[in-house]
């Protein structure tokens, strides 16, 4: 295979519209009419009446639908992942009608003409509540003195232990016993774009779609085809441009997923729903918040014994995503270290707060920091260099596959395929330097792992047109990845073309029906290789095509510059395009050299003019489904300085050495890692999403709730290793996630470092570091 | 009002955002709306050669003002203006979603400041929040595009 185009680091193909002001995101899609939900503002409330006729009587109301209102009015949506550990998953229903949970679920839909009238409204709708007790904090669902579901127990709705050797008897037996309680707070993913459906009924067609700034276009198609009883051909969903996801678009279905094509298609007229900002920090999927407890053995050189980690997952009002957020933190824990003794117990806890599912990093951040903290606490307790005991409990770079013993998301177990964890932390250091000079000046470092491309699979269809143009597709979608420049350059590779002849659409069910969907790092592995395996399909149909046409053995044909030819003889071959017309036995000539394809013209061999088994077209379909995750990693490290009076954070120098395997384009993979370095500070020490005991967010807008802009975020510097996965046949790694999973665990190390006080939790902020520093003094 | 060159009736409706107006009233979907409360910079245009947040400010408001978007840039089939070019060198964009308001912002910049030092370059771009990238490709991009504009 030449690897003229992997590797390289191309420009993206999908910029020009995009800068332009060409882009397509779903706002941008017309000819609607245009909605407004009304939320509810109590966190726990009954639901004692909803008066939605003032609102329906008011000119340009096309329709106000309440959960009386709906055919699939008092189904619960769908629970995702399903657990056998997850003993009383609940979901919500599309609008509640009896009980609200979260301050911001839905409990009306109003249609208009235009999105002003719907807001006009909605402010028309009367609900009465009687409020509930509120249960906000995941340390208050534990004591249980309130229930968020009365049919659910002590608010757990799932519990779950995995156990590593005899870890009592190791904790009993080791010199020395730490015990640390780690705690985190909920955080936003706050993609730029919010979300938004738009939706069109056709019912001379019988044919339904939608476009949804969604993550998994592919399941939304399967669900609405369920709901509305309709064949899956029947429905047709697009993820246009998406303005980032970052987790929370992976969820499905939120309430307008399902409302607004079932507006349309009872409406008989196109309708879309555009989420503000402040609805979106309560009405869509958070994560992060978790309390740990975890007890450390360990010898007196530093080495691990033992580790127990007893925690708690803030799972927010409702469970449509499983358990998933706590089974990967139990799974990440150990990292880039021998455990000989791990045991993990988490139950996941109900609490009157918007539902939690994957937000980047998707509880990593989590175990990273539970297992760095841990270690530094082990080397200040023995007066040891922090890295020198990073080093003395690191797998080793022969130890693969390296066997961890627990559960991994996908149904197996975790097992670590290719790495070199001590190269990572000697570059590091070497990136990183020496300490700059200066009082309260702190040195931070952090090894992590990343499970990346879970299956079940992904698929895509590739195909050479009589133009020797390529298009490409497969069926999740980008949000800014880069999709359609990373797989151009995986096709072109297969076939011999210039990466500017290979078109890709991702995303769109038209195009490629099948799939899962963007999320857990895993486009490059599962959607990347299908791509791969797709076009390596194509060319081998190309050379069987042209060795008939050449007369020569397909074996001795080679795909280069757009053509087919027998090695070391470019002039003994033909165009692609040539080959795709030849690929397709036509009656009629309709242009583009189809002739060449008519049964007058020379055929050079008998039979019919398609074999046994043969099909039409110079395409193939493909799928790659992983045996495993394959998984990345890599070690941050970070110079700080804290300001003694303001307690200001200024990250002196921060470098980052990352291991994905084989790198497709490092362009690409640039900007993931610094986008992921940004959304990891500001996940660490600028955005906490501030509820109040009623369970009321109180910092709801980017006034309050505090995404980075550029001047909070340095310049990161960025090394590689690759140590290319044995899992797939391009050897490569996702990369999404893994800028933002050791960033906390970075900072916390290198503000303790630089303050002399413990850091026991994620987000910190000025004020806090000042209360420790009091606390100290 | 004067957007990209042409004359258009201010809205009708006296509360119409300007970013509305220009969004679903004329179709110039390229400015994009991202909290509606004057913070991410989504929605900056230049009026009268200043960014503004589209978003704050009424259609009517901008009655007797020259507004430009991101489309005004660089006409269909035209190369692109040395900004956007530079954005696209330096990988300055992921979803693109921020993008045009980073671009309207730094064409500002670039015409208060043609030689920005490296303060007014991270306040230039100070007002606009950006989720993907993390800056430090916008950073480059600006500088880019002081050299490309220099060509």
């Amino acid at each position: 295979m030449t690897t003229r185009w992997f590797g390289a680091p191309v420009q993206r193909v999908e910029d020009d519209r995009l800068l332009r002001g060409k882009g397509r995101f779903t706002d941008d899609i017309g000819g609607a009419l245009e909605c407004c939900f009304v939320r509810s503002p109590y966190a726990h409330a009954r639901v004692q009446s909803i008066d939605v006729s003032a609102a329906r009587e008011m000119p340009g109301v096309v329709a106000v639908y309440t959960a009386a209102d709906l055919p699939f009015g008092a189904i619960d949506l769908p629970l995702l992942i399903p657990h056998p550990n997850l003993t009383h998953g609940r979901t919500q229903r599309c609008l509640a009608s009896e009980v609200v949970r979260y301050a911001g679920e839905a409990v009306a839909f109003v249609i208009a003409e235009t999105r002003y009238l719907a807001e006009d409204a909605a402010e028309l709708v009367q609900v009465e509540y009687e409020a509930l007790p509120v249960v906000i904090t995941p340390e208050a669902a534990a004591l249980a003195e309130h229930l968020v579901h009365q049919d659910v127990p002590g608010n757990v709705a799932a519990e779950m232990q995995q156990v590593v050797g005899d870890v009592d008897a190791a904790l009993a037996n080791a010199p020395r016993r730490k015990h640390l309680r780690l705690r985190f707070e909920r955080g936003a993913a706050s993609p730029m774009e919010a979300r938004a459906v738009w939706a069109s009924w056709s019912s001379e067609e019988r044919k339904l779609t939608v476009y949804d700034s969604t993550q998994s276009p592919t399941s939304i198609r399967g669900g609405l085809a369920v709901l509305f009883g309709l064949p899956e051909s029947s429905v047709e969903v697009i993820a246009p441009d998406v303005g980032g996801g970052f987790g929370p678009k992976i969820m499905l279905f939120y309430p307008d997923e399902l409302l607004v094509p079932f507006a349309a298609m009872q409406l008989g007229r196109p309708v879309k729903w555009t989420e503000d900002r402040q609805e979106h920090f309560t009405a869509v999927n958070q994560e992060r918040g978790q309390v740990h407890e975890v007890d450390v053995g360990f010898d007196a050189e530093g080495r691990v014994l033992a580790l127990s980690d007893d925690f708690i997952h803030d799972g927010g009002a409702y469970t449509p995503y499983g358990i998933i957020l706590p089974i990967i933190t139990a799974a990440q824990i150990p990292g880039p270290y021998r455990l000989p003794s791990y045991r993990v117990r988490f139950r996941d806890l109900y609490t009157n707060a918007t539902p939690t599912s994957p937000y980047r990093g998707a509880g990593r951040p989590h175990a990273c920091f539970v297992m760095e903290r841990t270690l530094d606490a082990i080397a200040s307790d023995l007066n040891l260099d922090r890295i020198e005991v990073r080093r003395r409990n690191m797998i080793r770079a022969n130890d693969f596959p390296y066997d961890v013993g627990v559960a991994w998301q996908d149904g197996n177990t975790v097992v670590y395929d290719s790495g070199n964890y001590p190269e990572l932390l000697d570059r590091a250091l070497a990136l990183l330097g020496p300490k700059p000079a200066g009082d309260n000046v702190g040195m931070g470092i952090a090894v992590y792992v990343e499970g990346t491309g879970v299956g079940p699979y992904e698929g895509a269809h590739v195909q050479v047109l009589v133009s020797g143009k390529v298009i490409a597709a497969t069926g999740i979608p980008s949000q800014g990845q880069a999709h359609a420049t990373v797989w151009a350059q995986v096709v072109a590779d297969e076939l011999g073309v210039d990466v500017e002849d290979v078109e890709i659409t991702s995303g769109d069910t038209r195009r490629f029906p099948w799939g899962v969907g963007t999320f857990a790092s895993r486009g490059a592995v599962t959607a990347g290789n299908a791509m791969h395996v797709a076009a390596r399909m194509v060319a081998g149909k190309a050379k069987a095509i042209a060795a008939d046409h050449l007369e020569a053995n397909p074996d001795d044909l080679e795909l280069a510059g757009g053509r087919v030819f027998v090695k070391g003889s470019p002039d003994k071959g033909m165009p692609l395009g040539a080959v795709a017309v030849l690929s397709n036995p036509v009656r009629y000539a309709f242009g583009g050299g189809t002739e060449a394809a008519t049964q007058f013209t020379g055929r050079s061999r008998p039979g019919p003019p398609l074999h046994d088994g043969e099909q039409p077209g110079l395409e193939a379909t493909g799928y790659y489904s992983p045996p495993g995750s394959t998984w990345a990693s890599g070690c941050h490290a970070a110079y700080v300085r804290v300001d003694a009076k303001t307690f200001r954070l200024e990250i002196l120098k921060y470098v980052v050495v990352h291991d994905c395997g084989r790198v497709i384009n490092p362009l690409v993979l640039q900007g993931q890692i610094e986008g992921g370095v940004a959304q990891g500070i500001g996940g660490a020490f600028y955005e906490r999403l501030a509820y109040d005991e009623d369970g009321q967010l109180r910092n709801g807008s980017f006034m309050e709730f505090l995404m980075p802009y550029a001047t909070e975020i340095p310049a990161i510097e960025i090394d590689h290793i690759e140590t290319p996965s044995p899992l797939n046949p391009l050897g490569v790694k996702g990369a999404g996630e893994a800028g933002v999973i050791p960033v906390g665990a970075v900072l916390a190390s290198a503000i303790e470092d630089a303050m002399h006080v413990p850091i026991t939790e994620m987000p910190l902020s000025p004020l806090k570091l000042y209360e420790l520093s009091m606390l100290k003094t | 009002m004067n957007v990209n060159g042409v004359e258009h009736p201010a809205p009708i409706d006296p509360r119409r955002l300007l970013a509305d107006h220009l969004r679903h009233d004329l179709g110039l979907t390229g400015t994009h709306v991202g909290c509606e409360h004057g913070v991410c910079g989504c929605c900056t245009v230049l009026l009268d050669g200043e960014p503004v947040r589209s978003c704050l400010m009424l259609g009517v408001q901008a009655e007797g003002h020259e507004i430009t978007t991101i489309e005004g840039l660089a006409r269909d089939g035209e190369p692109l203006h040395p900004v956007q070019q530079a954005f696209h060198e330096c990988h300055g964009l992921q979803c693109g979603f921020c993008t045009p308001g980073f671009v309207m912002s730094v064409v500002g910049l670039l015409a208060r400041h043609p030689q920005p030092t490296a303060q007014q370059i991270e306040e230039g771009i100070a007002g606009n929040l950006c989720r993907c990238t993390g800056y430090a490709s916008i950073r480059r991009a600006v500088s880019r595009a002081v050299e490309l504009r220099a060509k």
